[in-house]
């Protein structure tokens, strides 16, 4: 079997806000067709991670490569061009839009047709229809007119991979999809997310904290710590190995409880 | 055929499409249903500031970026036919160059101030635009012998849209089919052609990222728009229609100075236009421009006959002295922000 290329690497990664350094020499390589867990305590540098990659923070130092281009200098819209998809930790749609509007921009993006100036939006039939697959993809099709903001916390989930679907980018970089979801609400998100998956062509990462989700998804796991990478390889063995025993699951048992409490008030970088 | 020409963008509301109709039938038939040179003056009036204000929604409503440069580029395209006129004489050429020059120019400088400053803060792209306004304002002072300074530039028209020109002798409903009707009509369908087309936009694909740029520009960057490019499209597209707003203004008024171009005023104007309107809606502007000109040109006519007729009151008189029109107007503002935070239209939708 021939070694493929990796689609996306990371090579001595680093970024520093003041003295402290967030993302601290992190190199790892993704493979085609892998889901890659990346797991750490709250402030590890895990959402800093995905800002340096998708392009919202730039690095001091370090390079990002997709596949075999050096993206390190490229602005946010160029690294989506390329393939690059990402979806946030905190919810962050198009508010005032409705359901079906905010998959619909990003089916139209997937086109190339936001500089169109002179016809209908709704002439463009074929944006709208696959915008409404997707919402029927993640069973939103029925709230696809209201406003975002007046939908429900777990639906805003749903429609962040649902814009996710639609953009299906080559990378796929999910931040706690399910945080702040009811329990009843999780299978859904993972479900989705196991789809994906199975398209090999996708590479994913994932930030989770819940440990059944990993062992269910996961090929992969790396772990961060303290802006570091401090472990990496297969789930199975980085759950038994003694820094993720001691740094993330702190005296968690075997049975993959969830990790220790954690806050939701992480911050995304805000452009 | 409407939905067609409102690009499927309806009022969605009976009352606001009445309203809307009202005051399309009003505009199209002023010189039969209001005769007279002051209720003509104020029709035109209100049709070119339709435009004037469509074109700030566009950057204020729709993409979420505040300028204060709006009168900059009306004036420009109004200096622009008024020099062309002034220098090459009353002709249709003049008119053509003059306005395309303007136009040009203000697309150019909207472009540049655009890329110079829409990467950074919001804020810094106001603040520039209030500088490079300002800038413009005291350069068209002082360039006095182009522009005639404060005084501005008087000039004429062609013949064919001035009141000497008659297409038939006799009347029609007892008014005049003259040069002057001739000119109304122009200034009429340019604006009507010029609403319907930013209505277009913002329908469009790229309305809609508009849309999305002002509700969410981190997002958009990350789904795939540059929202520079985004937004500094935007901002030549509503600098070009403000000229050629100002380019009818000046062919109406054969007059222009910064008095009736420039002035902060007049900027002032138009952002309370769009705001009480109600932003992002495109028909706003509309009710806002024609509530605004109205009350503008006839609430001190209003308060004199109020004044008449509470003279026997104590205090009354005096509150409705027409000296005090600008104090009513203020607070006719700050109630209907108060009361219609949406704009007007906002609120019409919302009752259905
Ligand atoms: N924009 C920023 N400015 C300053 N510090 C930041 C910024 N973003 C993140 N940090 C800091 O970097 C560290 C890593 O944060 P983050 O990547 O959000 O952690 P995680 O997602 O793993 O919980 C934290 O200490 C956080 O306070
Ligand atoms: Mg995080």
């Amino acid at each position: 079997m021939a070694i493929e290329a990796p689609v996306l690497t990371t090579q001595d990664l680093t970024i520093r806000f003041g003295g402290h350094v967030a993302v601290d020499q992190v190199s790892c390589a993704f493979e085609r067709g892998t889901l890659t867990a990346i797991v750490g305590p709250n402030g590890a540098g895990k959402t800093t991670y995905f800002n340096l990659i998708s392009g919202q923070l730039r690095a001091y130092s370090g390079t990002v490569t997709l596949n075999g281009e050096d993206i390190t200098r490229l602005g946010v819209p160029e690294r989506c061009d390329r393939g690059i998809g990402r979806a946030f930790q905190l919810t962050n749609l198009f508010p005032t839009l409705s359901v079906r509007e905010n998959v619909r921009l990003v089916v139209q993006a997937q086109a190339r047709r936001g500089f169109d100036l002179f016809s209908r939006a709704d002439s463009h039939i074929e944006l709208i229809e696959r915008a409404e697959h997707v919402l029927a993809e993640v069973h939103l099709l029925d709230q696809a007119d209201q406003p975002v903001s007046a939908l429900p916390h777990g639906d805003q989930r749903k429609l962040e991979v649902a814009m996710m679907i639609a953009l299906a980018p080559q990378v796929l970089m999910f931040d706690e999809p399910t945080a702040g979801m009811s329990v009843d609400e999780v299978p859904v998100i993972l479900d989705l997310i196991r789809e994906l998956k199975n398209d090999r062509d996708r590479t994913i990462l994932l930030v989770e904290h819940k440990m059944d989700v990993i062992r269910s998804l996961a090929d992969r796991i790396i772990v961060l710590h303290n802006g570091q990478l401090v472990a990496d390889g297969d789930p199975a063995e980085v759950m038994k190995s003694p820094i993720v025993q001691e740094a993330y699951l702190g005296n968690a048992p075997e049975d993959g409880q969830e990790a220790p409490a954690k806050s939701a008030s992480e911050e995304v970088a805000r452009g | 055929m409407i939905n067609r020409l409102l690009s499927g963008d309806r009022p969605r509301s009976r009352l606001l499409a009445g309203v809307l109709a009202l005051i399309l039938i009003g505009l199209a038939f002023a010189p039969f249903l209001f005769p007279g040179t002051k209720s003509l003056d104020t029709a035109a009036r209100i049709c070119i500031f339709i435009v004037l204000a469509a074109s700030y929604d566009l950057l204020l409503g729709y993409t979420g970026v505040v300028s204060f440069a709006h009168t900059m580029f009306f004036g420009i395209g109004a200096y622009g036919t008024a020099l062309a006129l002034s220098s090459l004489g009353p002709s249709f050429t003049a008119i053509v160059l003059g306005t395309a020059g303007g136009t040009a120019i203000a697309a150019a400088l909207a472009l540049a101030i655009g890329l110079f400053s829409l990467r950074v803060k919001a804020i810094f792209f106001a603040m520039v635009t209030l500088a490079v306004a300002s800038a413009f304002a005291v350069l068209v002072s002082q360039l006095s012998g182009l522009t005639g300074g404060e005084d501005g530039l008087t000039y004429k028209i062609p013949r064919a849209l001035g009141p000497a020109f008659k297409l038939m002798d006799g009347k029609i409903f007892g008014v005049r089919i003259n040069g002057r009707l001739l000119c109304y009509y122009l200034v009429f369908f340019s604006a009507l052609v010029l609403f319907l087309g930013l209505l277009r936009v913002v329908n469009s694909p790229f309305g809609r990222t508009l849309k999305a740029v002002r509700d969410n520009a981190f997002r958009a960057e990350a789904i795939g728009y540059r929202v520079v490019w985004y937004r500094t499209t935007a901002t030549v597209l509503s600098a070009a229609v403000a000229a050629l707003a100002g380019a009818l203004l000046a062919i109406w008024i054969r007059y222009t100075g910064p008095a009736t171009t420039l002035s902060m005023e007049i900027m002032i104007d138009i952002l309370l236009m769009v705001v009480i309107g109600g932003m992002g809606t495109m028909y706003g502007a509309v009710i806002g421009a024609t509530l605004f000109i109205l009350a503008q040109t006839y609430l001190q006519t209003l308060m004199a006959s109020a004044e008449h007729a509470t003279e026997a009151l104590p205090l009354i008189p005096l509150l409705v002295a027409p000296e005090r029109w600008l104090l009513w107007l203020g607070m006719l503002f700050i109630l209907s922000v108060y009361f219609f935070p949406d704009g007007v239209v906002g609120r019409l939708r919302s009752r259905r």
